[in-house]
Order: C-alpha cells, then structure tokens, then sequence
C-alpha cells in the first residue's frame, strides 16, 4: 500500500504508544486502589479495605463534599456567565471595551495558577471577605467560566449564520431565533463546557489553596497534603472514586448531549 | 520567448525517463487493471492504450471510476490486479515520486504557504535540477501560462483563473511524459472555462506533450480530446473518437449520457434490402439504415441525435416513389425551448410519442419560427438514425 | 454584514455580567498585587503595611504612598535564589515543551491518519485522561515511580538494573509528571490543524518528485506551524510557573518559581516578595500571554 495520505506503520505505533503513555499509570493506580497490603507495592489480593478507611475518614468525606459542592456552584455560575460571553463575543459588534474583555478572557487560560491565586486572594483580603466556600467558588468561577466561553465560542463560530437569519426572515426577533434556533444547537457545547468547568473545579489544589479559609480544604488540598509525606493506599481508593465520578458525569453528559442534538459534535475541551 | 519552447524532448528532460517513444506509438499501456476498495469494484478489468502526443478524455459519471483510474496512474492507489506499462516498464507499484507523470490537481492543490514561484519550482527542486537551471525552467513556465509579475504573489491573492495557470505551470515544469489532469476547470466558471479549454488544448499541440483529462463534462471532453473513453461502473465503456462517439454511440446509455437524443423501443424489425424497417411503440414504423455491426439479440431502439431532426410546416418533397427515402412524422409542437442559437421543439407526434428537434436560429428575425400547438412534418433520413441494443 | 448589526444590541447586554465579573475578579487583583509588591512585610492581619486606609484622612493616605517601595523588586534582583528559580523556571519549561512537541507531533499526526470515524474516537480517548484530575495523575506516577515502584520492580525483574534506581525528587521524574500532564494540550491544537489540512496537498507534493520525508519537511510541517505555535504556548507559559509537578517529584535542592513563590507566601508569609515575584513573573511570560491571545483571537473571532 503506497498510499501517502493513509495510515503508516508509524503512525500507528506512536498512536499506540502515545495512548498507553496516557493510560497506563490510571490503569496501575485503580488497580493498586483495590490491593490488600499496606505496603502499595505488594500485591496483597484484591480488597475493599482502603475504600472503607476512606469512608471511614470523617475530614476526607468533608473535604470531598465541600470539593463537589463548589464544583457544582462554580460551573453552574461559569456555564451561565461563559455562554453568555461566548455570545456577546460572536455575535456582538465591537463594542468599547471589546478588545480588553476578549483579552482578560483568554489570559486565565494558561495563566500560571499561582498567579491567579495570589491575585484573588490579595482582593478577598482586602475585601476582607471571610475565605471559605464562596471565596473558591468565585475563583474557580473566574478561571472556568474563560474554558466555558472557548468551548461555546467555538461551537457558535462553526454554526451557519443563515440559520438565525433564517430565523429572523421567519418572523423571529433576534434574541427569540438565538433561543428558538441557536440555543438548541449550541447546547452539547454548554454541557460540554459545564463539564469541562466541572472538573476543572474538582482538580484544582493551587488556586484553592490560595482562596480557601482554614476549617474549608478541598479534597485536593487534603490529597496533596497526605501525597506530601508518602504514598498511602487510601489515596489510591479516593483517586479511583474521584475517577468513577468523572466518569460517570462523562457517560452521563454525552449521553444527554447526544439525546440533545443527534449531529451535535463534540466540542473540544480548547 | 514561448515560441521557442522546444516540442517536449521528454527523453532528454523528464526524471527518471526511459526511452520515449515517438509520435503514434503507445506511450502508456494499461493492462486489465482494478480496484477494489472494501466491497465496492471501483475499477474493474480496464485495459487502454494511449499514444504518445495524444489528448485523451477519461470521460462518465461520478462514481464511475475515472478519478480511481487517473490516481492508479498517479500513484496514489496501488491497483490490485494489471499492470500498467509507461514506455514498457511497468510502473504499477512505483510510488508517486519515482514516476515521470505529473497531475494537475482537481481544485489544484496549490501549496498555500508557498509562493507562485516557490511552487512551480517545487517539483524541480525535487529533481535537484541546477539553480541556474531551475530560475530559467520557471521563467519559461511563467510565461507560458502568462504568470509574468505575479511570481511573488501567495495562491491566495490569485484569482481562480491564475490558480488554475500555476497548477498547469507546476504540473508541466518537470517536462512529465504524461500529463493527468483531474477536473482541471471544474472551478472556472463558464467564459473563463471555455476560454481556457482552448488554451490547454494549443499548449498541448505545441508542446506535443501526453495529456489525459478526467471529466464529467461531456462537452469539454468532446472539445478538448482527439480521443474519449467513456466509463461506467469501473469498465471502459467505449473508446472512440468524439464524433465517433457521438454519432456511432455502443450502447443506449452511451447515446444517453453524450449530448442529447431521440430514442423510440422497438417493437418488430423487417429486412428491407440494406434497409431495416423498425416498428416502434412512439413513431410507428421507422426505416433505419443497416448497422454495420450486426445488430444483437437484445432489446432495440432507435435512436436520432435532435439536431438531425428537420421541421416544416408541410414536410419535404419526397424523392418520387421512394418511400422508403424519408421518415416521415406528423405532430403538433408541444414545447418551445429557446436557447440562443438554437431552438429546441418538442413535438407530439400523432402516433403517440414525442421527438425532439434541434433548429438553427439561422435568421434574427423569427418568420421561421414555429409556434405552440402548430401542426409540423417532422423528418430525418434513415442514415442518421442509429440503432442500439440496451 | 447587516447581521451583525442586529445583534448588536442585544450582545452588548450578554456581556455585562461576565465583563463586570472578569474585571473585579481578574483584572482589579493585579492592582492589589502590584500594591503588595511595593509594600513591606508586618507581623500583623494582613501581614503588610502600609495599609490603605480611606477612611484614616488624606495625610494618612499621602504617607502610606510614600511607604511604597521597590524593595522587593531589588530583592528579587539581588538574590541568587530568586534569580536561579526565573532561570529554571524558563529552563525547565523550553524543555518540556521541546519534549512535548516532539512526542505530541506524532501522535497527533497519527490521529490525523486514521478514518474519519476513529479520528473522533481517537480524540475522546486522548481528552479523557485530562478530566481525571491533575494531582491524581501525577500522584499515579508516584506509584509508579518511587523507591518499590512497579517500575524499579520491572526493571530488576528484567534484570536491566541490579539495585533500586532512584527516580522520585530527580528531574527526570519531573519531566515525567510535566509530560504526562500536558501532553493533551499539545496533542490537541496539533491535531486540529493537521487534520483540517487537505491530503491532497501531501499527495501533489509526492507527485512532484518529493519522497516521504520530504513531502512532512517541505508540506505537512509548514502548515501545521499555527497548531504548533499554539500548542507551544499553551504548555509553556502554565509549566513556567508550574508548581505541584515539581512539588511532588523533583528534589528540593532547587525550585522553580513557582515553589519560590508558594514557599514565600506559605511558609515566610512574606505576602510582598511572594507579589513581587509573582509581578515579575508576569513581566516575563508577558510576551508569550499577549501571542497566545492573538493567536486564540483568530482562531476564534475572525476567519469566519
């Protein structure tokens, strides 16, 4: 076969390569979560032991509970705040101020998350804010809603404008055909960024510990503080949990997106 | 300068070139070639010959399997069975970069991040030709194609119709033994299409260079090439000449598919000397003249090419006593297509079926015209009728 | 044209609340940032002074400007420490991204191969790992790494090393976690602008006399430049201030700026210098922020 456009024996091992790289360590990690012995590297049997030590572990339940509901507080408020930007951003004229916003909502993107951090945590102090559950909420509102507007933008910029115009010949004002056409079409992108913002929020440990008050850590914050004096089994438990609840709201998302809207696809994450 | 652009001495210039053979002699042979991707036999047993200096046509449908063909020769599918031969040597397996044959790309495939010169010298570079050599090769293509002072340009601040020059010029400065051309003006609209037709077909001439044209068009195939091959469903259907193909069409779906026709089922056929007397469902009896293949067992018609069908108000004076002279059919006109230089009638004959006749618009004033619902003689003679077997 | 006239009014008013949000939330912390970073360390609630006080009088207030200082700026200057973590810092991240590129490019350009159907395949299984959480991949490797990890048991098991390697707190270690972590960043802007390439671009080349890897050299990598423009940035500028990969597993004997950083805010509570650094921080990825945006704002907002 001398296609040259077609797939070669190289690119075929560095894909597999590439995957396993990605894979691999996850699939260990879960693996070892269901090991009998202490000792992480002696395969002692399968158990459910660590998993009833984590249950069992009342400031490790909290921390999860306090990590879930800013997770859900937080990519609610950004999907809101996100699309609505996704929208004034594709759809608006240039308005003054246009330039600034598009570049404050690009920069948190890859903007090192000590930064971000330090920032809003120096502004919740001088607020004097009590630091606590709001306070992360808000930072973790202010980095995701900025993925939230690039998944949505992205979507909204593939879209056929005759669509809405077509609306709008039809008899449609212009903010009925964005709801009654656009909307429809661009929603797995939303669910696409309210999951994105989602699990942003559930993995972050920096910005978290920048903004959070003492008696409110998050589960990363006391993941990372038990990572830090060694490796523990029950560690492993609560990854592997973690790991089920993402994937469970991956399954659960593209399943509604894909009831949603049969030719949606799926949006990247960037 | 153009004018003294040598007739290609492929021989001399082309990469990795063999002995080219001389005007006439089969330059290209293909041997019972196919394809077969998954299930679907794209292209299935095609044997050709294509001469050396010829302007052939890969002429049919979409999905007929000429673009799998013109790729094969390319090199970029391998074919699974046959061989295909340039200048003797087989080639089938040769990657696209070892073969003497050049493409001009459907859409042309410009390299956009390159310049138009960059981009014509693209494949010179690739024969590490000198520099020296290499300027002088693109200022001889650039003038040929008239490209003159817009060597610097990006392919995307050219027109179409510059586009569709720097593909050409790009395709044929490696001197290639053989030229394909996919679709190559499918993208220019209809002047800028006929204009350039004729420009391809006189750089051709002049360079006496190998061309095969992959088409859908069967107006540019017959405009273009001295030679046409018609596919249908991955086999050559017939290879003739333009005319050839148009007035001698095999088959009913050649007949069908090149221009338009008058096509009546028969019914009965009677021997009448070197005459046959066909009974058809539309037109009633029609007198054909004898085919020179003997006609098959299958199921016949007529057919007649509209332009050979003529009209009158009254029908033409027989030759005295020969009946048989004429086909004679009467009818009303049912339709009036006016197309500038022609006007196309329907007719609706009194025995039932319908013919189409093609009138030269020969006057500017219409006194001649027909109108709706007039009654006319529509007529042919029985040498321009030809008869098919499905 | 006239359509985006008709939004118009309407788009003005989405944006309100997220662009209210994203200067009180975004950029007004940078101003209190900058103001931190000119003041000085106090063992008092917040840890500096001077503290602006509105209500304290004009003069209170004049003085309190006339505290601010460049102290910090001159400290971080001065001091090898700090000067060692930017260097690093910098050092580390083109590293890292030179890996990335050179294990992402294949990767994704085998995406780009496959059939249409697998390439969205292909796709999710590599975004998936990037929505398992950052600490638990890199708190995998650590499994995976450490002293009786399952790779020093392979390798002694292979008998390709007779002792225990030490891999955790090295940098190779570190580049691991990095690599790991960032690799679907990579991958991802690569992929997109090598499989909106058209093949047949590939194809002309090959058919001009140009072999394999020629047709990559000449074709496929030049035109994929924007992808790897933005891949580069999008893993350069976040592993400059990196902090938990190096955390867990490079040693401690030096520190990226982002450990620096941390340490000063954390452990000193020197909240000015941790400002400072965090200021200068931002002056030197400066340059990287403002293409990156460019770069996103044309993807984005215009070509369409």
């Amino acid at each position: 076969m001398h296609n040259i456009s077609r797939l070669s024996r190289f690119n075929i091992a560095s894909l597999a390569l590439g995957l396993a790289f990605l894979y691999l360590p996850i699939i260990i990690l879960v693996i070892y979560s269901f090991n009998a012995s202490r000792l992480v590297t002696v395969w002692g049997g399968w158990s459910l032991r660590w998993y009833h030590e984590f249950f069992n572990d009342r400031a490790m339940i909290e921390a999860a509970w306090m990590s879930v509901k800013v997770a859900v507080s937080s990519a609610t408020i950004a999907t809101l705040l996100g699309t609505l930007t996704a929208v004034a951003l594709s759809r608006g004229e240039r308005f003054r101020g246009r330039t600034l916003f598009s570049g404050m909502l690009y920069a948190p993107l890859v903007m090192p998350e000590v930064i971000t951090g330090l920032s809003l945590l120096l502004l919740f102090v001088a607020l004097n804010a009590e630091r606590g559950f709001w306070t992360v909420t808000i930072a973790h509102t202010t980095l995701t809603m900025c993925f939230v507007a690039v998944v949505v933008q992205s979507r909204l910029g593939s879209l056929d404008r005759s669509l809405e115009e077509a609306a709008m010949d039809l008899g449609c004002n212009p903010v009925r055909a964005f709801v009654a056409v656009t909307l429809p079409l661009i929603a797995p992108a939303i669910v696409a960024g309210w999951m994105l913002a989602f699990t942003l929020s559930l993995d972050d440990l920096v910005i978290a510990s920048f903004t959070t008050g003492p008696g409110s850590a998050t589960l990363p914050i006391r993941i990372y503080s038990e990572v830090r004096l060694g490796v523990k089994p029950e560690i492993n438990a609560i990854c592997t949990l973690v790991i089920g609840l993402i994937a469970v709201v991956i399954v659960i998302a593209s399943l509604a997106s894909k009831l949603s809207s049969s030719q949606g696809e799926s949006a990247a994450p960037l | 300068m153009t004018d003294e652009l040598p007739r290609t001495d492929a021989a001399a210039n082309a990469v990795g070139a063999d002995a080219y053979p001389a005007a006439g002699q089969p330059l290209l042979r293909i041997e019972g070639v196919a394809k077969t991707f998954g299930t679907f036999r794209a292209v299935d047993g095609v044997s050709l010959d294509i001469k050396a200096g010829e302007f052939f046509a890969l002429l049919g449908p979409s999905g007929c399997g000429k673009t799998t063909l013109l790729r094969m020769l390319a090199g970029f599918e391998a074919p699974d069975e046959g061989r295909i031969l340039l200048g003797g040597k087989d080639i089938a397996q040769a990657l696209p970069h070892e073969r003497p044959i050049n493409m001009m790309f459907q859409n042309y495939a410009l390299f956009p991040h390159l310049s138009v010169r960059d981009n014509i010298a693209f494949g010179l570079k690739r024969a590490r030709l000198a520099r020296a050599e290499i300027a002088t090769r693109v200022a001889e293509m650039v003038a040929l194609v008239k490209l003159e002072g817009l060597e610097k340009r990006k392919p995307d601040q050219l027109s179409g119709g510059q586009r569709q020059r720097v593909a050409l010029a790009r395709a044929l400065a490696r001197r290639p033994q053989l030229l394909l051309l996919d679709e190559p003006l499918a993208a220019l609209d209809k002047k800028l299409r006929e204009n350039t037709q004729g420009e391809l077909m006189e750089l051709q001439r002049r360079l006496g260079m190998t061309f095969i044209i992959v088409t859908h068009d069967q107006e540019e195939a017959m405009t273009m090439a001295s030679r046409i091959g018609v596919m249908k469903a991955g086999k050559l259907a017939q290879v003739a000449s333009p005319r050839e193909l148009y007035e001698a069409p095999r088959s009913r779906w050649i007949a069908e598919f090149v221009g338009d026709i008058n096509l009546f089922e028969a019914e009965s056929k009677l021997r009448d000397g070197h005459r046959l007397i066909i009974g058809t469902s539309g037109a009633g009896a029609l007198v054909v003249a004898e085919p020179r293949e003997p006609v098959g067992a299958g199921k016949l018609s007529v057919a007649i090419r509209p332009e050979k069908v003529k009209l009158s108000r009254r029908g033409p004076v027989s030759e005295a006593g020969h009946e048989t002279a004429l086909n004679r059919l009467d009818g009303v006109i049912a339709d009036i297509c006016y197309l500038g230089g022609t006007t196309t009638y329907k007719v609706k004959l009194d025995t039932g079926g319908m013919v189409q006749a093609s009138v030269a618009n020969s006057a500017r004033l219409d006194v001649d015209a027909y109108s709706l619902n007039q009654h006319v003689v529509a007529w042919f003679t029985p040498d321009d009728c030809v008869v098919l077997t499905s | 044209m006239s359509g985006r006239r008709i939004f118009a009014r309407p788009a003005r008013f989405a944006a309100m609340a997220p662009y209210v949000w994203m200067v009180l939330f975004f950029l007004v912390p940078f101003g209190f940032v900058l103001k931190i970073s000119l003041s000085q360390t106090a063992i008092a609630q917040p840890p500096y002074e001077p503290v602006f006080d509105l209500t304290a009088g004009w003069e209170a207030l004049k003085a309190a400007f006339a505290a601010l200082s460049i102290d910090n700026f001159r400290l971080l200057v001065s001091d090898d420490l700090y000067v060692f973590a930017y260097v690093r810092s910098l050092t580390v991240a083109f590293a890292a991204t030179a890996l990335l590129l050179l294990i992402g490019y294949p990767i994704a350009y085998g995406m780009a191969r496959l059939p249409k159907r697998w390439q969205a395949v292909a796709m999710v299984l590599v975004i998936v790992p990037f929505w398992t959480s950052f600490l638990i991949r890199i708190y995998a490797w650590i499994n995976i790494l450490q002293h009786d990890g399952l790779l020093n048991q392979i390798l002694l098991a292979l008998h390709l090393v007779s002792q225990p390697v030490v891999w955790l707190s090295t940098d190779t270690a570190m580049y691991i976690g990095i690599v790991y972590s960032y690799l679907p960043f990579m991958i991802l802007p690569l992929y997109a602008t090598l499989a909106k390439m058209e093949p047949v671009l590939e194809e002309a080349a090959s058919d001009l006399g140009a072999p394999p890897w020629q047709v990559f050299w000449l074709i496929t990598f030049p035109l994929s430049l924007p992808g790897v423009g933005a891949g580069v940035l999008l893993c350069f500028i976040p592993i400059v201030g990196e902090f938990v990969i190096p955390d867990l597993l490079a040693g401690s004997n030096s520190l990226m700026i982002g450990q620096t950083l941390w340490l000063e805010f954390f452990t000193n509570k020197d909240w000015p210098v941790a400002s400072a650094a965090a200021i200068v921080l931002l002056v030197v990825l400066l340059v990287p922020l403002l293409l990156y945006e460019r770069l996103q704002k044309r993807q984005l907002e215009q070509g369409r």
